[in-house]
């Protein structure tokens, strides 16, 4: 039931860094939240409301073409580790496996498509979170995708709507579009030159919000802020994604200017910087997730500003999903406690790098170069 | 080990006010450590306050909410939606509506609470076609749909666009 092979790219089409400006924003997620007519919301649903919700949406998906072949999940049938690739890779939410209790609620599902890089919580906190998820900024391209899912599903399913606020959804903060797009990037260069402060206070002036990497109440590691839009109500789906893009390509002018800062104003201390994480990375026997993706913010930087040439954002992506604890542990094909799995992650990075990304002290790249 | 307390330092920057924000960097292996007033600390860009993303939403809604009557009876007034059971209690203490039905039993309520958040009440963008529609709602379908094809062709966006035309074409009446 739980293979992942049937899903296009594993759900990770994203990490190829084919997008626009990938080298800053990692990736595009728009979401919308949809819920039936006639069931009480997740937190207060009982288990005959999830199940009717279940069934509902796997009888569209027989029905629909453009679903035809999707793969829905029901979490509780899913293996643990599984589980936890599944929401590694950003496909389902903590909430979605039961939060604390670890245990995921019956009648939660995925529903994952096989024909584009879309997916659908069921019974989560509202009964339906759909998304897409697209790499580097494609925010336009992002909300077409999950709008054509949502009229997929909307045709067929009677959603709960009110003339006046829209789409209802079990939180008052994502009623009306129930839209949240948001874009993951990395911002080195504005914490280095301690702009962000600013940028971020800017952010919240102009309605927009972040968050860490790993969305609501994640702290901020490695220089990787989350940007989304903060309200929900009152615009159009095309203009909250437009203002978005508008804003983040903004950051992204402030970022690269801060880049240039670096390099004219402490290039030594720069690559320095950027060598230092380079090296730990290459070599480390032992590293915490935390550590890791500290170092690869640096390496990130190097790569991006040409100073580890041949280095590709590609296998930067790739690292920093693979050495997240189930993915290594799926490698082990057994569990691995907490020193163990640290040398395993160290491990996994000197392969990779090994193999994808060597580079040499003086700035030349090895294999491929003459 | 003696010395000056955390509390009585001045700050590095401006020699003036108290410091407050004790910053600590690593740099080459070096330690180095500023005391900075809060402004001085808020001009070079560290956050003195980070806008916590921790903070319950509940308490957030329920403040937000919280000078408005929970329905025009007054504040004393406890409601409870005949669909679900959600009091305004368990609204307040969750953060988080029980059912569709809870907009209409907290319609109140909630618009004061929408406006804050949101700055309105009026939704504005894709227009839900029930699978049974009346004429007007078949007409707000249609209105955002043309609003939605301009935008299309705004950004060329021709494959979209000419999905959209046929949506339109189909719920149009025949002329």
């Amino acid at each position: 039931m739980d293979d992942l092979a049937t899903i296009p790219d594993y759900g990770l089409g994203w990490l190829d860094a084919s997008g626009p400006s990938s080298d800053i924003v990692l990736s595009t997620r728009v979401r919308l939240a949809r819920n039936l007519q006639g069931h009480a919301f997740g937190p207060r649903s009982r288990v005959n409301d999830r199940e009717a919700v279940l069934s509902l949406v796997r009888s569209v998906i027989e029905k629909s073409s453009h679903l035809s072949g999707a793969s829905l999940w029901e979490l509780a049938k899913v293996s643990p580790r599984t589980q936890k690739i599944l929401l590694e890779r950003r496909l389902v939410s903590e909430d979605l496996l039961g939060g604390k209790k670890g245990v995921p609620p019956r009648g939660a599902a995925v529903l994952l498509s096989t024909k584009d890089p879309t997916s659908v919580m069921v019974n989560e906190e509202d009964h339906l979170r759909l998304q897409s998820l697209l790499s580097g900024l494609r925010l336009q391209d992002a909300w077409g995708l999950v709008d054509r899912l949502e009229e997929e599903l909307g045709n067929e399913l009677p959603l709960a709507y009110h003339h006046e606020f829209g789409f209802l959804t079990s939180c008052p903060t994502n009623v009306g579009t129930g839209l949240r797009a948001s874009v993951l990037m990395h911002l080195p260069g504005l914490v280095l030159t301690k702009e962000i402060g600013q940028v971020l206070k800017g952010l919240n002036q102009v309605g927009l919000t972040f968050r860490g990497l790993y969305g609501e109440g994640s702290e901020v590691v490695g220089n990787f802020f989350q940007v989304s839009n903060q309200t929900t109500l009152g615009k159009a789906e095309e203009d909250l994604v437009g203002h978005l893009d508008q804003i983040v390509r903004q950051v992204i002018q402030y970022e690269e200017h801060a880049r240039h800062v670096l390099l004219k104003e402490a290039p030594a201390v720069t690559e320095d910087k950027i060598w230092r994480a380079y090296g730990l990375l290459r070599y480390a026997r032992s590293l915490s997730f935390e550590e890791l993706i500290n170092l690869l913010s640096g390496v990130r930087l190097g790569s991006s500003l040409k100073l580890l040439p041949n280095l590709r954002v590609y296998t930067l992506n790739k690292i920093m999903i693979y050495s997240q604890t189930a993915h290594l542990e799926q490698a082990a094909g057994r569990d691995l406690p907490l020193p163990e799995c640290d040398a395993h992650r160290a491990s996994f990075v000197r392969r990779i790098l090994a193999r994808e990304g060597v580079v040499t002290s003086d700035g030349e790249s090895s294999p491929e170069s003459p | 080990m003696a010395g000056k307390g955390k509390q009585d330092m001045v700050c590095d920057n401006c020699g003036e006010a108290g410091a407050v924000v004790h910053f600590t960097q690593v740099v080459n292996n070096e330690t180095k450590t500023s005391h900075l007033c809060e402004r001085c600390a808020t001009e070079k860009g560290l956050q003195t306050k980070i806008p916590s993303t921790n903070l319950l939403l509940a308490d957030f809604l329920a403040k937000m909410g919280g000078d408005e009557p929970l329905s025009p009876g007054g504040p004393q007034e406890e409601l409870t939606c005949p669909f679900c059971g959600l009091s305004t209690a368990d609204f307040k203490e969750v953060g988080r509506l029980g059912c569709p039905q809870c907009y209409s039993t907290f319609e109140e309520y909630l618009r004061g609470l929408l406006r804050r958040i949101h700055g309105g009440t009026q939704h504005v963008g894709k227009v839900y076609l029930p699978p049974d529609p009346s004429a007007s709602e078949k007409e707000k379908r249609l209105e955002a749909l043309r609003r939605t094809l301009v935008r299309a062709i705004d950004s060329e966006d021709f494959e979209r666009a000419a999905e959209l035309r046929d949506q339109i074409r189909t719920l149009e009446p025949a002329s």
